[in-house]
């Protein structure tokens, strides 16, 4: 027996470490000269937004690989759509992406009114209701990008600031659709109920308490020294490293590049609209954050736009009139949520008994989509966000594939984390604003 | 009095590629009895909108693009709500992503998904891989769609062309077991590396039990009954 209590036996991958001196530890641990170690960072680590696991090879606190690990959040939502209606696969497939959930609800609905054929009919108030709801469902998805990644930093007056912020969104989207998240309110065919009565004067007091504290994110963050420092430089991928891994959203934007679907491929109306894409120069993580407050700014201006427009289409029809599409969205918002409206529920339990047998016959089996298969883009929170919708002509989706941003930038993490220190791995991390429930599905 | 017409043009056969989504026997689906008087009822549901060059528009662009640099790639071509899909041969996707990525006309550098389905009634090609590329140089959006037979499942991949490819292949050999060669690292990435069968094809159950309430018994969502199919 030697004084040095950490041994190699036998096996070079393996030693014991005992009780010694510290100064024997640290001289044998350099004859060793092996100094890289593997860190399993997560599944259950916070900073990595959700149950992502990295396998991070450190030197020293440096990072010379990173390899994320997926799938802990899968729950099969793709398949499960396959055996409800096209209307119920609205109420799953808002679960993937769960923070961005209205995204992932409008995109859904786009392909499967694309497959009806509907595109074209579609009432410019449930263009602008879905419009509407989108853009506030986008800042509170950045916030929550903005947020989480200030906590990230010990920043935790950002992610105060934020939340607050996110609950007023959020209690405006309750207001309109009867719940804070999870919503199934963009649908096909249209929206599931028209904005409530007092829904402009909602909108208008939402702009301006947003307005008047949205920048206060930036007031807190943007000419700080140390926030700077910590994003600055971190997270770097030009525009040949982001086109070689078909990154979108604010990390593509972040290059300079003013790719933003809502200006290139509109949908919704999104050509009506006057507003900016937001880019930057820097191609790293700070770039990417005031993409994400300016891109706040401009949501709010087009909310107000959704405003005048929800004005001036008031009483006309939200959704597509269609006895099928419309018979699962006969619905009011109550206290608790979304329900039967009183005025259909009194239609076919008093007056009429055709009523009842439609309503009966609609809510069982859903509707038809003829065959075909069409793939629809938007421009989600994060990037771009897809979904590959098939038909065989029936009741049900034949398969839904939804391409969610996330799923697509974390293949990024080796290029934004290999060769920087561990702490900049989670800023890196943090900056690509991926969302597991859209990345496992 | 009307001039004689001109010529018409020849008529060319459409490439026999299987179309077929499903078929339907009886008005209830195939599972139930059926006492309606419909039993003998049968449709056919095909993927629609298969057309003959020349197409129309930026599609006969890329398609005259694709048949000078790689002639014989190109099996059947779709038009269908304004968005086309090739239907291309497995072996020469390799050449044909190069191309496409690559060539001035077409520069299609994003390859945003791969994604796979299932088709059990395409006996011999039930397995596609589909691709949705996206042209960011000329703002256009492509399906490539390769059909392989459940038996022998591969398709060459197209990481050496379009990196970000990677995950996308490895999720659709995940849920189809569609076997891409060529991959960096072909490993199950959402589901456990030990998982047995392939979950998103169609003859793998969705799992799930009955519900009991005050007696009565509702099958599982796999197994309930299914009107309009």
């Amino acid at each position: 027996m030697t004084d040095i209590h950490m041994e190699n036996l036998g096996n070079p991958d393996e030693f014991v470490a005992g009780g010694a001196d510290w100064e024997d530890i640290v001289t044998a641990a350099r004859q060793r000269a092996d100094d890289t170690i593997v860190v399993n960072m997560g599944p259950q680590h916070p900073s990595t937004h959700g149950v992502l696991r990295l396998v991070l090879e450190l030197d020293g606190e440096t990072v010379i690989g990173a390899r994320p690990a997926i799938g802990f959040l899968h729950s099969g939502i793709e398949k499960t759509t396959e055996f409800r209606s096209w209307t119920q696969a609205c109420v799953l497939l808002t679960r993937t992406s769960y923070v961005a959930g209205m995204h992932n609800e409008a995109v859904y609905s786009l392909a499967v009114d694309k497959l009806l054929g509907i595109t074209a009919e579609m009432p410019a108030r449930a263009n602008a209701l879905r419009v509407l709801m989108m853009e506030v469902n986008r800042i509170a998805s950045h916030l929550t990008a903005v947020g989480a990644c200030g906590l990230e930093l010990g920043a935790t007056s950002v992610q105060e600031v934020c939340l607050r912020e996110r609950e007023r969104v959020l209690e405006f989207t309750e207001a309109v659709t009867g719940l804070r998240m999870n919503n199934a309110y963009i649908r096909p065919g249209g929206v599931a109920v028209d904005l409530p009565v007092n829904g402009v004067d909602l909108i208008r007091e939402l702009v301006k308490q947003l307005r008047k504290n949205l920048p206060e994110v930036g007031q807190f963050t943007l000419e700080n020294p140390i926030f700077k420092a910590r994003l600055q430089g971190v997270g770097y991928m030009d525009l040949t490293q982001c086109m070689s891994l078909g990154m979108s959203g604010p990390v593509l934007r972040a290059t300079g590049y003013p790719w933003d679907l809502r200006k290139t491929q509109p949908y919704c109306d999104y050509e009506t609209y006057d507003f900016d894409v937001c880019t930057a120069d820097t191609c790293d993580s700070y770039g990417r954050w005031v993409i994400r407050l300016n891109e706040m700014e401009e949501s709010v201006k087009i909310i107000e736009q959704c405003a005048v427009k929800l004005e001036a289409t008031a009483g006309q029809p939200y959704r597509i009139e269609d006895a099928r599409l419309a018979a699962t969205s006969d619905l009011s918002v109550a206290a608790d949520g979304q329900g039967n409206s009183l005025a259909h529920v009194k239609h076919i339990m008093g007056d009429s008994m055709e009523g009842l047998i439609h309503h009966f016959k609609r809510n069982t089996q859903g509707f038809t989509v003829p065959p075909g298969q069409v793939y629809q883009a938007i421009e989600a929170p994060p990037g771009e966000l897809g979904c590959h919708v098939v038909s065989d002509g029936g009741a049900r989706p034949y398969r839904v594939h939804m391409r969610d941003p996330g799923f697509n930038a974390l293949q990024a993490v080796p290029m934004v984390c290999e060769g920087g220190m561990l702490s900049d791995a989670v800023v890196a991390l943090g900056s690509l604003d991926t969302v597991m429930g859209g990345v496992d599905r | 009095m009307s001039e004689t017409p001109p010529d018409a043009l020849p008529v060319v056969p459409l490439p026999d590629v299987p179309t077929i989504i499903d078929s339907q026997e009886g008005i209830w689906g195939n599972t139930s009895p059926d006492v309606s008087g419909f039993g003998g009822l049968a449709r056919r549901y095909d993927m629609p909108g298969q057309v003959a060059p020349p197409l129309e528009g930026w599609f006969a662009v890329v398609d005259q693009a694709i048949s000078a640099k790689v002639p014989d790639a190109v099996l059947a071509r779709f038009v269908d709500r304004g968005e086309l899909t090739l239907r291309v041969r497995p072996d020469l996707l390799p050449e044909l992503a190069r191309v496409l990525r690559d060539d001035p006309y077409l520069r299609f550098e994003v390859c945003g998904s791969v994604s796979g389905v299932h088709y059990p009634a395409q006996v011999g090609s039930e397995l596609h891989a589909v691709y949705h590329l996206l042209s960011i140089t000329h703002n256009r959006r492509l399906r490539l769609e390769v059909a392989v037979p459940e038996t022998n499942p591969h398709v060459p991949s197209v990481t050496a062309t379009w990196p970000m490819a990677n995950w996308h292949e490895r999720e659709t050999y995940d849920m189809f077991g569609i076997i891409f060669d060529g991959h960096p690292g072909l490993t199950r990435i959402l589901m456990p590396d030990d998982w047995v069968g392939w979950p998103q094809r169609k003859d793998y159950p969705l799992g799930g039990i009955d519900v009991q309430f005050k007696g009565a018994s509702t099958p599982a969502a796999d197994n309930r009954r299914s009107y309009a199919r």
